[in-house]
């Protein structure tokens, strides 16, 4: 048992070949089943199916690279999109780009709140963030008045950005959402601040020891977090074209966790990349699409998602027993 | 005839590990030791009494919001609406204090429930459906056991994966459809009443009294503590540590497919989305009852008053016309607002 374990770990040990092999694969499958799935139309669904996930995702993965959970994702979404969408409905002159910016400043004050709360009573983060997905909910209902913002109060400029598109006919959303990627690529690589996030989550108690300070830090982490769940948020208006409180947003963390721990990222902390996010998020965004096409009933999605987190943690987890073993390996071989 | 305030089978005393008996004294004097703290401080200081004192307090608030609210058969009326989800909270209880945690009892009411009807709609006898529910329960929590315990993975994550998993499966099975047309006597439990009490409050009060002498009185019971305290410590001195941990997570499944049959009988029907969220009551109603989110600590006296302080407030909110949608904020509030209170007392009686 655990040599099988270990074996399949030596083979995932690569997280981002191994999930682009499982694209491949998938592709080549699925194609071979139903041959409409290798169009361009396909690719523009997968596309499109991807942007709200990635973006939140990078912020879920930091997170979780700092050993913390955020459950709070998808009602921070969903009020940074209600706040959004009110004041388009409310103020029509307002600029998009200012509409935007609030969603974003929206989202990150509430995951600063996620913060604050952990940081300064020492709580667990997947409480605390429950409690807060219930909370943030609650004043999505509040703000709102339980009412939705119709289409035709969401600006035609927003919701064309799943349409047009300045290069190459990839539409701006999916632009936008690789920019983020590459701007969390760049801090978590290349800046102080993100490699001591991964300092941190691989060890927690050591990480003061090594000069860095664990509450700014993790503060950071989560308003990181929420300000791009709030930047999905607005995202979802211009895609959706509509934002409903008892709708937007209910449900997406679990999407988010489970495309970031296919991407390789461990919930054990201090392990994880953009590209392995990316490749997972793109995984579970064309599994999403190829199912209807294999003409298997929406109904399964959830408990494919459900079992898909399942599955990535025990890869995680062979990959770190194969990991230690080649560790062990190496010392005795020395 | 309320069991507000009936009296319970563990003792007050038993249940925190150590009792913060002994203090040093002035720290000049050396080894001496200050006299044990006063009974009434101990017991001022437990989470339950917090909990005991928010109950009154919210029975009070209550009564001055309405005067038709200090009625006891309403109470006990609206309190079946919660009863299942106070079920589940008792034996949640003994999994937070093993120092674990189980967030998908609600997906597992709504998928044993979804079983129940579907053997039931494909005509088997009742009983029959009732046994396949349970059934489902104890394979639900096996697999949870499995990969909590059998694989050493992280109960937080796994559970969140199996969450979504079992409500996924549960709309596999159920679809859109809302399955209903059970036979007469299964429906309405809520509105069966023994001595003018709805039979699940009694249920709920029978659970609590068998748990409670579990934890409080067993040898397994009090070995749950000293898991939940320091695992390794435990392994040490002998106690079969993954053998108790598996028996809680069956022990979960099992508790759920009963509030799943429960809420199918009050609802006289079952859709997959049954028990959406529920559970975050349920962690509430343990947190609220002053269970240390750690593990090590606790008690089912305190989940037991948690549980009926939540219904107090619920029913007192609708009394008060409160939206449902604001009970989320007030929710979500009280959840973190328990953790932090329970912390800091938690880290006062440890000084």
């Amino acid at each position: 048992m655990m040599r099988l374990t270990a074996g399949i770990g030596a083979l995932m040990r690569h997280r981002e070949a191994g999930n682009f092999v499982m694209i491949v694969l998938l592709a080549i499958v699925v194609g071979l089943i139903q041959p409409r799935f290798l169009t361009l139309e396909t690719l523009r669904n997968v596309m499109l199916a991807i942007p709200l996930i990635l973006i939140a995702a990078m912020g879920q993965m930091m997170v979780i690279i700092a050993r913390h959970v955020d459950l709070s994702m998808g009602s921070i979404l969903g009020f940074s999109a209600i706040v959004a969408g009110m004041m388009f409905r409310d103020m029509p002159d307002v600029p998009i780009l200012i509409g935007v910016l609030v969603a974003i400043l929206v989202g990150a004050g509430l995951g600063f709140l996620n913060g604050a709360i952990v940081t300064l009573f020492g709580l667990p983060s997947i409480i605390v963030t429950l409690g807060t997905l219930s909370l943030y909910r609650g004043f999505v209902f509040l703000i709102s008045n339980s009412r939705q913002v119709d289409p035709q109060f969401i600006p035609r400029a927003l919701i064309q950005m799943s349409q047009t598109s300045p290069i190459l006919g990839i539409p701006w959303l999916v632009i936008i959402a690789f920019l983020t990627a590459l701007a969390s690529y760049l801090f978590l690589d290349h800046m102080r601040l993100g490699r001591q996030i991964y300092a941190l989550g691989s060890n927690p108690s050591a990480a003061p020891l090594r000069g860095i300070r664990v509450v700014p830090v993790t503060l950071l982490v989560f308003t990181l977090s929420g300000a791009l769940a709030g930047l999905a948020g607005v995202m979802y208006a211009a895609r959706f074209g509509y934002v409903n409180p008892g709708i937007t947003g209910v449900g997406f963390e679990f999407t988010v966790i489970a495309s970031v721990v296919i991407g390789g990222v461990s919930i054990n902390g201090g392990v994880g990349t953009v590209l392995g996010t990316i490749l997972g998020v793109i995984l579970l965004g064309m599994v999403n699409v190829a199912l209807p096409l294999l003409g298997v009933s929406e109904f399964w999605q959830s408990a494919i998602l459900g079992a898909v987190i399942i599955v990535a943690l025990l890869i995680d987890r062979s990959v770190r027993i194969s990991g230690q073993q080649a560790l062990a390996a190496e010392r005795s071989a020395r | 005839m309320t069991p507000v305030g009936s009296p319970k089978p563990v003792d007050a005393l038993d249940s925190a590990g150590q009792q913060p008996t002994a203090t040093v004294s002035a720290p000049q004097s050396g080894r001496e030791f200050a006299p044990a703290r006063p009974i009434w401080q101990v017991l001022l200081i437990r989470p339950e009494t917090v909990t005991l004192a928010l109950l009154i307090g919210a029975i009070i608030v209550g009564s001055q919001l309405s005067r038709f609210f200090l009625d006891i058969s309403y109470i006990l009326e609206s309190s079946t609406l919660y009863s299942e989800y106070s079920i589940v909270a008792l034996m949640l209880t003994l999994v937070i204090i093993s120092g674990e945690i189980d967030l998908s009892p609600a997906s597992m009411m709504a998928l044993s429930a979804c079983v129940f009807a579907s053997v039931f709609q494909a005509g088997a006898p009742i009983w029959l459906a009732i046994l396949a529910s349970f059934a489902c329960g104890l394979a639900m929590g096996a697999f949870n056991a499995i990969l909590v315990i059998g694989f050493r993975l992280p109960s937080i994550i796994v559970t969140i994966g199996t969450l979504t998993l079992y409500r996924g499966l549960a709309q596999v099975l159920a679809g859109d459809r809302s399955i209903s047309h059970f036979p007469d006597w299964f429906v309405g439990i809520d509105y069966r009443e023994i001595l003018d009490v709805p039979v699940p409050v009694i249920l709920f009060t029978v659970a609590a009294i068998i748990v409670g002498l579990f934890l409080g009185m067993t040898i397994p019971g009090r070995q749950i503590y000293q898991i939940g305290t320091n695992e390794i410590a435990a392994r040490h001195a002998g106690i079969r540590v993954q053998r108790i941990k598996a028996g809680l997570f069956v022990g979960m499944g099992l508790v759920a497919s009963l509030a799943g049959l429960i809420t199918a009988s009050r609802l006289a029907s079952v859709r997959y989305d049954m028990a959406t969220g529920g559970e975050l009551q349920m962690v509430l109603m343990v947190m609220l009852g002053g269970t240390y989110i750690f593990g090590g600590r606790g008690t089912i006296l305190g989940t037991f008053l948690a549980s009926w302080l939540l219904v107090i407030i619920a029913t007192g909110m609708t009394v008060a016309n409160i939206v449902v949608t604001s009970q989320l904020i007030v929710m979500g509030v009280l959840l973190i607002t328990s953790i932090i209170a329970t912390n800091a007392i938690y880290a006062r009686s440890q000084r």
